[in-house]
């Protein structure tokens, strides 16, 4: 059993314009001590979903269907109260802003012993040293003297140190970092990021990593889901996913990011702007951008798609090419797969 | 890029200096330097890639470099005359454009996308008719890939790339030579990203532009530029040709930049070494002595705080600005 499961999972909001889905039909496992990346561009439901695990959504947000079991309990449906058990005890979350999830009226001392005199026995003077500690743990120099200043007064980068401070202060099963160094400069986000492998290997959680940047990813991730306008595109190890792509949308990605190798060269981006997440295409979110569309693209979502042990794709795209020269066994039959017809999409 | 190397200088920057007054008290105030004697040049059709970390001063290289900032000292050479007065300025500000790094901040909601692209070529009267200044309109929207539709349309009606793309036919509407591309790509998602750099690179093509192209992601800066300037706390630190400095940087501060860029490739990532740079850009109110970048330098020894280290050729169109360059490398 894994440490999280999540199984379609549904989140909507509900808006003056109509029901927005952000999130629609997510499914993963995240194991005990990995580290699992959510990648998507803006609007893809990433950040929702962490929001929906967490259960903080917005007042207008809702989870319609589906379940999230953490070790074995199901938190769709739990009371307030044993969810405020989980929430920042068990399971902690970084802020891609470490600028406006701080509290700008109180020191970085009363913030963490907050969250210390809320989760755990430490209280006074005891929970005051725990919090001198913490600081310590995250390499902010100085902690003895940061614990009484004010969020305005620590650079970008010292702000998130403490925001991971914070987020650590009860030894969490599952950190999840909602794009927490985008905000950060290369050189500072080097820093962050050792400095969550570390603690990683140190206290044995579990990381949800959600971030737009191929980059961090490759480097933090052991295995990946890549979600696009609220569906799962493709999931599976890191490797796999980089070297192995099943998904028009993943190969879109990695063909659009300049390398080194790609200087001098044209890049090939993605055509088309992105989805209005009101007015979903019926078949796969990602058709009307995708350059090889079939028709069967725009009006039927795609199969699981079981590449090999490590790896699942839902494209259409992928599915014919795959079943054709026999190295894909689809996890459920298709049946329409006989219309092999490309369609023509403008 | 042989022609490049041989062609003329378009734009030439003797050590710019740029001071705030900054209020620390009553009556009291301080200089803020944000760019402290800067000197680079840029080719006809080139582009310059500017890189550094936030507070470095590369917008501020950008703006000044326009005039938008009225420079504290230093000189800018255009097209071989300087650009001294207020007519100077005028003057080059037809051949000079800019665009600015948030679509979204910098296109006044309140006007239609005709007329913000229309406002550049009212203000130099490039047009004669309504009906010139129309087509003139339609065919920089063209120019861009906006849809002749849109015209009549407001900004907030637009995605995040599109709305660059307005920006940047703006830009291009007074028919620029010089163009100052301030992040114009950093607030967009990765596949519209791609063909926004894709756009600079046909624009520059078919136009013949010079691009003085400021970021932070040294991916997408070493993609698009011929050459690359690194800056640091208001100076340049080094600059060289893009696979020069990707391949063998040579002063302390772009080797570690360099090195922390994370590669979208995990076997490489796994094996790659990063050197993790300790602490963080100190405050351009309160520089260190000598060399700035000495507080976080692995290589810092005494006279590293003694002297400024000179900008120097340490061999052919490769300058680099550090005391203890032959010893490290």
């Amino acid at each position: 059993m894994a440490l999280l499961e999540v199984r379609n999972l549904h989140t909507s909001f509900f808006t003056d314009a109509g029901e927005v889905k952000a999130v629609n039909g997510l499914s993963f496992d995240l194991e005990y001590g990995k580290v699992l990346g959510i990648v998507g561009e803006s609007g893809s439901g990433k950040s929702v979903t962490a929001y929906s695990i967490m259960q903080i959504l917005a007042p207008t947000g809702k989870i319609v269907s589906g379940s999230i079991k953490f070790d074995g309990q199901e938190l769709i449906g739990i009371s307030e109260k044993e969810m405020r058990n989980i929430r920042g005890k068990r399971i902690s979350i970084i802020f891609q802003d470490p600028m406006t999830s701080l509290n700008p009226v109180y020191n970085i001392g009363h913030q963490l012993v907050e969250a210390l005199k809320l989760h755990t026995n430490y209280t006074g003077s005891a929970a005051r040293q725990r919090a001198v500690e913490l600081l310590r743990l995250v390499n902010v120099n100085e902690p003895q003297k940061r614990i009484k200043q004010y969020p305005y007064e620590l650079s970008g980068g010292m702000r998130q140190r403490v925001m991971i401070a914070m987020a650590l202060a009860c030894e969490p099963d599952i950190l999840i970092a909602d794009e927490p160094t985008t905000a950060l400069d290369v050189t500072i986000q080097a820093q962050i990021l050792e400095l969550m492998n570390s603690l990683q290997d140190e206290i044995g959680m579990s990381i949800i990593m959600i971030t737009h940047d191929l980059g961090v990813v490759a480097q933090m991730c052991d295995e990946v889901v890549v979600m696009y306008a609220g569906e799962i595109c493709e999931q599976g190890t890191a490797d796999e996913i980089y070297y192995n792509p099943h998904h028009e949308y993943t190969k879109g990605l990695l063909n659009s990011i300049p390398t080194v190798a790609s200087a001098g060269t044209k890049l090939k981006p993605i055509s088309g702007t992105p989805i209005d997440l009101l007015n979903m295409p019926e078949g796969c979110p990602f058709a009307p951008r995708c350059n090889e569309a079939m028709k069967i693209c725009l009006g039927k979502h795609a199969p699981k798609m079981q590449i090999n042990d490590e790896h699942i794709a839902y494209c259409w795209v992928n599915v014919r090419e795959g079943v054709a020269d026999g190295s894909i066994v689809l996890a459920e039959p298709a049946d329409t797969l006989a219309d092999k017809e490309v369609a023509v999409y403008e | 890029m042989n022609n490049i190397l041989t062609a003329q200088n378009l734009l030439e920057v003797n050590n710019l200096k740029q001071y705030f007054d900054i209020n620390t008290g009553f009556f009291r105030s301080k200089a803020l330097k944000a760019v402290d004697g800067v000197s680079f040049n840029i080719r006809e059709g080139e582009t310059l890639g500017l890189v550094g970390e936030s507070g470095c001063g590369k917008t501020t290289v950008g703006r000044s470099v326009l005039h938008l900032y009225e420079p504290t000292e230093g000189e800018i050479w255009f097209k071989g005359k300087e650009i001294k007065n207020d007519k100077d300025i005028a003057n080059f500000r037809q051949h000079a454009t800019m665009v600015f790094q948030d679509p979204y901040s910098s296109l006044n909601p309140r006007m239609t996308v005709a007329d913000i692209i229309g406002e550049p070529l009212d203000v130099h009267k490039l047009n004669s008719s309504k009906k010139e200044r129309k087509e003139h309109i339609l065919d920089l929207m063209d120019k861009v890939g906006l849809n002749s539709e849109h015209a009549a349309r407001y900004s907030h009606e637009f995605s995040g790339g599109q709305r660059q793309r307005i920006g940047i036919a703006r830009a291009l509407a007074v028919n620029p030579d010089f163009m100052v591309c301030d992040e114009p790509v950093s607030a967009l998602d990765v596949s519209i990203q791609a063909q926004v750099i894709n756009m600079f690179e046909e624009l520059q093509e078919d136009l013949g532009l010079t691009y003085l192209f400021i970021a932070h992601d040294l991916l997408v800066v070493r993609h698009i530029s011929d050459r690359i300037a690194v800056m640091y706390l208001g100076k340049l630190v080094e600059m060289s040709s893009a696979t020069e400095i990707y391949d063998h940087p040579l002063h302390p501060y772009s080797k570690s930049l360099i090195s922390a860029v994370p590669v979208p490739d995990p076997r490489i990532a796994r094996a790659h070494e990063r050197i993790v740079l300790k602490g963080e850009i100190p405050s351009p109110l309160d520089t260190p002595s000598g060399c700035g970048f000495r507080t976080r330098c692995p290589y810092a020894i005494e006279c590293c705080a003694e002297s400024v280290p000179e900008f120097e050729e340490v061999h052919a169109g490769h300058f680099v600005a550090c005391h203890r360059v032959d010893e490290i490398n």
